[in-house]
């Protein structure tokens, strides 16, 4: 009985802690948006300048990593598409399931996690590391909101810059799958490329987008929530950082289960 | 003498972090153009207290009346516009290590003022000149000695020329000449710029030096108030024991002791 009881009591303050995490984040979301529109307008100027520096540490910094990564993704789905479709006679194909596979899911997805752990878990650590040498606490005694000046740059950088990054992995993913197919599988260019066009339809790129859009909110917004609740010193940072980048893959993967089940479900 | 308005009011202010009472109620005044010194041991509540002075934690009850606003009950729009007339120079400097000494200086009058960033530079480089740096404008805190980084602090926490200067344990972690150092420059500062000073420390060479009123803070309450003299005469032995620096006779409840290790949480 004891046992039951002690259960159902770890049970309930284990929710309890949940559902008060959700709800801080969620004010911490709130908060970031209204100074990104009516706190922006009313009172302050968005720091288009700080953006630009963090646009630069998430986006163009990033460039790199990604393109290699999302190349040598479209290389493995092209192999491995090829070496199913060759039993068939159907090698042309590889064409079509790279193109697709990447601008509707892969493409989103593996920008997504790649700048989850470059630049989600940044967040957290600059954010964490300001939190416990009191330089949070210097912002809020000068007057300047945390909120406008750290988290608003990062969340506006990372909106803009994830899809971006995402179209370039999109192209480089196609173009890695392209390579195999015309050296390797001997598939025409020609025929490559208009199998890609004709299989990648509008709205697979479009709902690619609007997913890496969500999952830039997700990745600024874990980031920025980690970094702010950080208690403790180094090792407070450390454990947040780490759960800034679980947090981050696991709601961006429960996302796109959502959009894909919205968007593509036949049932 | 002329009866003069305190700028900051306290009236019975409480805290509590869970079961744990912090503050249990404190009434002070403090005037424009002194030099108050709140003393305490670690942990007597000193430091929370000027947590909530600059806003930084809600207290349970009482209130904080600065220049005749509840900052307690403030939105963040009124509290904003007193705290810009506030510095704050916290234990450690609280630089942006992610910013050279001058950017950091500068911030404040970048955020809050309409000023022309040439005119942002000169008034840098003249608070940077008040507290003995100049020339150090380009150097990342990083790059700076303990003593330095309080000294950029000081002058961060002037740029916007607080009507009132809090300093949390302004000699904390530096050497005995550095740290008197500091405190001339508090006294320089207090000449010039005719400000009000808070001071929280458990430093008594420091006191001695700039305190024009002392507070003695223990157990959460206000033990002693009074001048530099009236506290080397006072017999209280709280403050006795403060000045000839006796540690605490360990007095153990034996019922107290043994409840405490058979508690369970």
């Amino acid at each position: 009985m004891r046992a039951l009881r002690e259960t159902a009591g770890a049970f309930g303050r284990a929710a309890g802690q949940f559902f008060a995490q959700v709800a801080r984040l969620a004010g911490l979301a709130r908060r970031t948006l209204y100074w990104t529109t009516i706190g922006a307008i009313r009172y302050e100027r968005v720091r288009w300048g700080d953006t630009f520096v963090q646009m630069v540490r998430i986006g163009v910094n990033s460039l790199p990593i990604v393109s290699l990564i999302a190349f040598l993704v479209g290389l493995i789905i092209a192999m491995q598409s090829a070496y199913q479709l060759d039993r068939f006679g159907a090698v042309v194909y590889v064409a079509d399931l790279v193109g697709v596979s990447l601008t509707r899911e892969l493409g989103p997805l593996i920008t997504a996690i790649i700048i989850t752990g470059r630049s989600g878990s940044a967040i957290a650590a600059e954010l964490g590391t300001m939190k416990v040498s009191e330089e949070i606490d210097a912002l809020q005694t000068m007057a300047i909101n945390p909120i406008a000046f750290l988290v608003v740059p990062r969340t506006l950088a990372m909106l803009i810059m994830l899809p971006c990054l995402t179209i370039v992995a999109n192209f480089l993913g196609i173009l890695g799958g392209l390579l195999l197919g015309v050296t390797q599988l001997g598939i025409p260019l020609s025929a490559y490329v208009k199998h890609t066009a004709e299989a990648i339809l509008f709205k697979d790129i479009m709902t690619g987008l609007s997913k890496s859009v969500i999952f830039a909110l997700i990745i600024a917004l874990i980031g920025a929530y980690q970094g702010l609740d950080v208690k403790g010193g180094a090792e407070g940072v450390g454990k947040s950082t780490t759960r800034s980048v679980v947090t981050s893959i696991f709601l961006i993967i429960l996302a796109d289960v959502l959009f894909t089940a919205i968007f593509f479900s036949t049932f | 003498m002329v009866e003069k308005k305190p700028i900051i009011q306290i009236r019975r202010l409480t805290t509590s972090y869970g079961r744990h009472q912090i503050l249990r109620g404190i009434d002070l005044d403090i005037y424009p153009d002194e030099t108050f010194v709140i003393l305490g041991r670690s942990g007597c509540g000193k430091s929370t207290l000027l947590r909530h002075l600059v806003g930084l934690e809600k207290p349970t009850g009482g209130s904080i009346t600065i220049k005749g606003m509840d900052v307690v009950n403030a939105d963040e729009h009124e509290r904003a516009a007193i705290l810009k007339k506030m510095g704050m120079l916290f234990q450690n400097g609280a630089m942006f290590n992610s910013m050279s000494v001058g950017e950091n200086v500068a911030l404040p009058l970048r955020e809050h003022t309409p000023l022309d960033p040439a005119t942002i530079q000169i008034m840098t480089r003249l608070k940077l000149e008040l507290v003995g740096l100049s020339g150090f404008a380009d150097y990342m805190p990083a790059q700076l000695s303990g003593g330095m980084r309080k000294r950029a602090s000081l002058a961060r926490a002037l740029a916007m020329d607080p009507d009132i200067l809090f300093c949390d344990e302004p000699s904390a972690g530096l050497d005995p000449i550095v740290a008197v150092g500091i405190d001339h420059l508090i006294l320089r500062l207090k000449a010039a710029f005719k400000m009000c000073i808070v001071v929280v420390t458990h430093e008594l060479a420091s006191v001695f030096l700039i305190a024009d009123r002392i507070a003695l803070l223990d157990g959460g309450l206000v033990r002693f108030i009074g001048t530099r003299q009236e506290f080397t005469a006072s017999t209280d032995p709280r403050v006795r024991q403060f000045l000839e620096r006796r540690p605490d006779e360990d007095q153990i409840d034996p019922e107290m002791y043994v409840n405490s290790l058979l508690e369970n949480d």
